[in-house]
């Protein structure tokens, strides 16, 4: 056996748990997730099942957790594990799943697949079979702190530009600032108007807000590629910079994973809860328009729908939040035939976009989100996720599709009722 | 003396391997190893984990149209063995007679008509094929199917099919036909996917609870 491949079915070993093992018990084959998984519905390839996508999982299970598998592998006669295996589902578990999950939620059996495919990632990334996009991600994200290579320097620069145009200053390294919000690397890069939007609700709301020179990085390249360690290190970094300047919440951004990572998961990476809270920015809006602080005035006329981020809906819990926010400024403002917890995602996520090797695969599947937006008929999407953002932007370019998208912060800021001085 | 031996020692052997075999695999699925969440929940995990248990009965609006055989045969197959499983007359008086009775006491219940019989029996035939033939034709299912699916298909199927031909009772033979098949299903329970009939219940338990924690209905 391969030290590779060693490593490999260590890693899985490892991720048996009693959930895992009631999972494989329950699991009757039927097949029903397939029909959620936007991958096998565009594609009609069977292999895109996504409790296909667990098989070498099953594999390691079955032959160390069940009687027939113990049996069999006494008398030589089990099949186990190979490279070969790990090679072939490397394309199925990260070009062919964006983690989405929403095969989790029609589980007749209620079984989490997502949460398995994430385990079979861990077995994937320890034994070096991961796409070499997310890789150098990672490492950039390890060395330099982002995994776009963004360094403070870059920030600076588009926060000189975004105090230019608003006048406002952006705080940074407040020590003892009630919120530290954290952006996305895309964010930075491709959507600075989010920066914008903050400065000027949280102006505007009277929230004491910075951002931190040491931990500004939402984005976790540890969790899209699977691998743990990675995930902790970078967590690290955030929770050190909140630790240092005694922030009270911290904001994750319009980036669904980011979410996953420092809200649900971050705790479990490091073992121990933190010393701060953790806020969606989506949640906070909320909170402040709830209380009054956040005012706006007028609405916007396009007809729009709301694309639900997997990660902060689905998985993430923020579902109500965006549409109470839409409810006051947006006057034609339509629902997908799937939404909210049921909305199908936009073909990218969990790593999908950051894989080159996956393009193809991923504007196939983007074909899902262009159903239900030739459904409806509508002139604006709104979103609060600057991967969905990207993805779909490419998405309905290459289908020809003029629709806008624009961030919920972006939007609530066209109509934030704002003092003159 | 082969009679003797289906009715007598193979019989509690086979019960005991059921019994046993089950208290063992939830025992080890409910205590054991798992991390505790650290993340600081936004609602309750509990009462996600129960309603998950009875939500996923119904499959979700959207989805349904996709996955009409499935929740058809699901819902045929599995009603109509529950009904023959319970009430069918003759399991109803050796239900009584093997569990139910104490001291001169016993406890029953009123069996389902013949009729009721014939239609429980049509019900779990249809949706077992039903099931069965999506699993070998369906792209999807024959992929992930598996030796083990086959063989509790199968089994079910004969533990039925001796089943009515025992109904009559007008030959021991079929009778012990019957009950032979039925321990041969209660041995191999334990060890397959049959033994989904009772760990939906923690897998079910487990997702909702992840996703009640979470504030998000499941």
């Amino acid at each position: 056996m391969s030290e590779r491949l060693e490593r490999g079915l260590n890693t899985l070993r490892a991720q048996i748990d009693t959930k895992v093992k009631s999972y494989f018990s329950s699991c009757v084959h039927c097949g029903i997730c397939a029909e959620a998984c936007l991958f096998y519905t565009e594609t009609r390839d069977p292999r895109y099942t996504p409790i296909y996508k667990t098989e070498p999982l099953h594999k390691v299970w079955q032959e160390e957790y069940t009687f027939w598998g113990k049996f069999a592998k006494k008398l030589g006669l089990s099949r186990s594990l190979t490279e070969a295996d790990l090679a072939n589902w490397e394309e199925l578990v990260y070009d062919g799943c964006s983690m989405c999950g929403r095969c989790s939620m029609v589980c007749p059996v209620g079984i989490d697949v997502a949460y398995m495919i994430r385990k079979v990632k861990e077995g994937l990334a320890a034994s070096d079979y991961s796409p070499e996009g997310l890789v150098g991600a990672a490492q950039r994200a390890v060395e330099i702190g982002s995994p776009m290579g963004i360094r403070l320097k870059a920030l600076q620069a588009q926060i000189k530009h975004v105090e230019a145009d608003t006048g406002l200053k952006i705080p940074m390294d407040v020590e003892g600032a009630e919120y530290m919000a954290l952006l996305s690397s895309m964010e930075i890069i491709n959507f600075p108007e989010y920066i914008e939007a903050l400065a000027r609700i949280f102006k505007q709301a009277g929230v004491s807000w910075t951002l931190c020179s040491e931990a500004f990085e939402a984005t976790n390249s540890g969790l899209q590629i699977g691998n743990s360690t990675v995930a902790a290190q970078l967590l690290e970094r955030v929770v050190a910079g909140a630790e240092k300047l005694k922030v009270k919440s911290v904001i994750s951004p319009e980036c669904g994973h980011a979410y996953a990572a420092i809200r649900w998961e971050g705790p479990n990476w490091i073992g121990s809860p933190y010393s701060f809270k953790v806020i969606h920015i989506l949640e906070l809006l909320d909170e402040l328009q709830q209380s009054g602080r956040l005012k706006t005035s007028g609405k916007e006329a396009a007809r729009l729908t709301f694309h639900d981020p997997c990660q902060i809906v689905r998985r993430g819990g923020v579902e109500a939040q965006p549409r109470r926010l839409l409810e006051p400024i947006a006057e034609n403002f339509v629902e997908m035939t799937d939404h909210g917890r049921m909305n199908w995602c936009c073909g990218g996520g969990g790593g999908v976009s950051a894989n080159e090797r996956a393009e193809g695969l991923k504007l196939k599947a983007f074909n899902r989100k262009k159903a239900q937006l030739d459904e409806l008929n509508v002139e604006t999407i709104v979103t609060a996720c600057a991967n969905c953002r990207l993805v779909m932007e490419e998405g309905l370019e290459e289908n020809e599709m003029d629709i806008p998208i624009i961030g919920l912060s972006e939007l609530i800021v066209e109509y934030l009722v704002e003092d003159k001085e | 003396m082969i009679a003797d031996f289906i009715d007598g020692p193979f019989w509690y052997f086979s019960l005991t391997v059921f019994t046993i075999g089950i208290i063992w695999k939830l025992v080890t699925i409910v205590f054991g190893k798992r991390k505790a969440d650290l993340s600081v929940a936004r609602g309750s995990g509990i009462s996600g984990a129960i309603k998950t248990i009875f939500s996923r009965f119904k499959a979700d609006k959207g989805m349904t149209p996709h996955i009409r055989l499935q929740v058809v045969a699901g819902y045929m197959f599995h009603l109509g063995l529950f009904a023959l499983l319970f009430f069918a007359a003759p399991h109803v008086l050796f239900l009584e007679e093997n569990f139910f009775s104490f001291e001169g006491m016993s406890f029953s219940w009123t069996p389902m008509p013949h009729w009721a019989f014939i239609i429980a029996s049509e019900f779990a035939f249809l949706g077992l094929l039903m099931l069965w033939l999506h699993r070998v034709l369906n792209p999807v299912s024959r992929l992930i199917s598996t030796a083990d699916d086959h063989i509790a298909s199968i089994l079910t199927f004969v533990v039925m099919l001796t089943g009515c031909l025992a109904l009559l009772e007008s030959f021991n033979e079929l009778r012990l036909l019957h009950r032979f098949s039925v321990e041969l299903f209660l041995i191999y329970f334990p060890f397959s996917r049959l033994m989904h009939a009772f760990t939906f219940i923690p897998s079910r338990a487990f997702t909702g609870a992840w996703f009640g924690r979470r504030g998000i209905s499941s």
